[in-house]
């Protein structure tokens, strides 16, 4: 059923979730070659270079600045307590663990959520339609495309002035989300037969699992 | 203290406690056995995927059903090969989801583990033990272990990391081999990616 919009295009052999596959491995041949010569490179200076120490109060950083909408979107999505969480968790992080540097919140038994409006727009019912390579941003599909427009319409980096200072926290944040995933982005490489299958499968089981807060209703294996 | 408690885990623990463990104490005596062995050696540390394949083959490997996961990755394709052809697939897929285990475990960097209290009957066969991995700024990571009772011990025949099952995300790959090119077209292409996994790890030393 999650499917359903996706399998209306169906046509011959190929995956029904991924009806546009030929123009999306275009894409993420692309965006490999984008990771090979600049995401990655960076990412891996970035970790070589920078403390441990630092790079977690960066990450603290941004992810405090994030939560606002995630509490937005879980109110969105009807959890008025864990919304209520994630705004508590900014004006603690903001204050007492210092423009968000420190996650305090955490300590204090304030959980991290991970919300988005793709992820709302699923709750509310709304599936994933086809399987989508982005330019740059990777792995989505129609459902996750829309959501990702307006998580960037809502992101309060772009409210930063002057633009190159808007410009420069975006790029550090990048840096920073891609150092994150180096690991991971490295057991896929060995793991993978067809690293693109690989990928697209791990994307739409995650996505799926996050939308149900990990709790998806259990699929059956044949 | 701690070195002498381990040691007389790992000397008791292949021996006798197998069967009466309940599966989340399992989970949670071979991680943390694991990464203090890991902690410990310098030549782990160093980049020996080697020495720390042979480490996950020793510790780990033991309660993991590999055959199961087999079966499970194919789905409808398990029915397809012949016994002998499913024994390569068994011994092919262990070696890539070691190597994979092992290079999961070399991007470990010091996180701590939440080990989750077993949600189950008493005398459920079948369980999910869970446990999160915990980092700052971020929300923590699920690892959900799906263990049956065999009478050889509580066994993995399933890993779920941030809700992807392992064995699911293989199905719809080792499906589009065997549809394209057989069950031996997928005996071969394993092999080749553990070979070229094996080339590249003695390169790196």
């Amino acid at each position: 059923m999650l499917f359903s919009l996706a399998g209306c295009a169906t046509t011959g052999e190929g995956d029904p979730r991924d009806p546009f596959e030929g123009w999306n491995r275009g894409v993420y041949k692309f965006n490999d070659k984008f990771d090979d010569y600049l995401a990655r490179p960076v990412a891996e200076t970035y970790e070589d270079w920078v403390p441990r120490e630092v790079r977690d109060r960066v990450r603290n950083f941004f992810s405090n600045l994030a939560d606002p909408f995630i509490g937005v979107n879980n109110l969105l999505q009807g959890k008025a307590a864990e919304a209520f969480d994630d705004w508590t968790r900014f004006i603690l992080n903001t204050t007492v663990g210092l423009v968000g540097i420190h996650d305090v919140a955490t300590d204090f038994g304030l959980e991290k959520h991970n919300e988005d409006f793709g992820q709302t727009f699923g709750r509310w019912g709304a599936g994933t339609g086809p399987y989508l390579v982005l330019p740059i941003f990777g792995s989505s599909n129609l459902r996750d495309g829309v959501g990702l427009a307006a998580d960037m319409v809502t992101d309060p980096m772009g409210e930063i002035r002057p633009i190159d200072a808007r410009n420069a926290a975006i790029a550090t944040r990048a840096v920073q989300t891609r150092a994150d995933l180096l690991g991971a982005s490295r057991v896929l490489g060995e793991a993978a037969l067809d690293r693109y299958v690989f990928q697209r499968d791990a994307y739409l089981q995650r996505r799926r699992s996050l939308v149900y807060d990990g709790r998806p209703p259990r699929e059956k294996f044949e | 203290m701690k070195t002498f408690l381990s040691f007389f885990i790992g000397l008791i623990l292949p021996l006798a406690v197998h069967g009466q463990e309940t599966p989340d104490a399992l989970v949670k005596t071979v991680t943390l056995e694991v990464i203090d062995l890991i902690a410990k050696d310098k030549d782990i540390k160093a980049g020996n995927r080697a020495k720390l394949i042979s480490l996950i083959d020793a510790k780990v490997l033991p309660h993991f059903n590999f055959q199961a996961m087999t079966q499970l990755a194919m789905g409808q394709s398990w029915n397809k090969a012949r016994p002998e052809q499913k024994r390569r697939l068994v011994e092919e897929f262990k070696t890539l989801l070691v190597r994979t285990y092992a290079s999961a475990l070399s991007a470990y960097s010091d996180q701590k583990f939440d080990f989750r209290p077993l949600r189950a009957k008493p005398n459920d066969t079948d369980v999910v033990v869970q446990v999160r991995v915990l980092q700052s700024g971020a929300q923590a990571v699920p690892i959900d272990y799906s263990m049956e009772k065999t009478p050889a011990g509580w066994k993995v025949y399933d890993v779920m990391v941030g809700g992807v099952s392992l064995v699911a995300n293989y199905r719809t790959e080792f499906n589009n081999v065997v549809r394209d090119s057989g069950v031996d077209g997928l005996i071969k292409s394993l092999d080749s990616k553990n070979r070229s996994l094996e080339a590249a790890g003695a390169a790196k030393k």
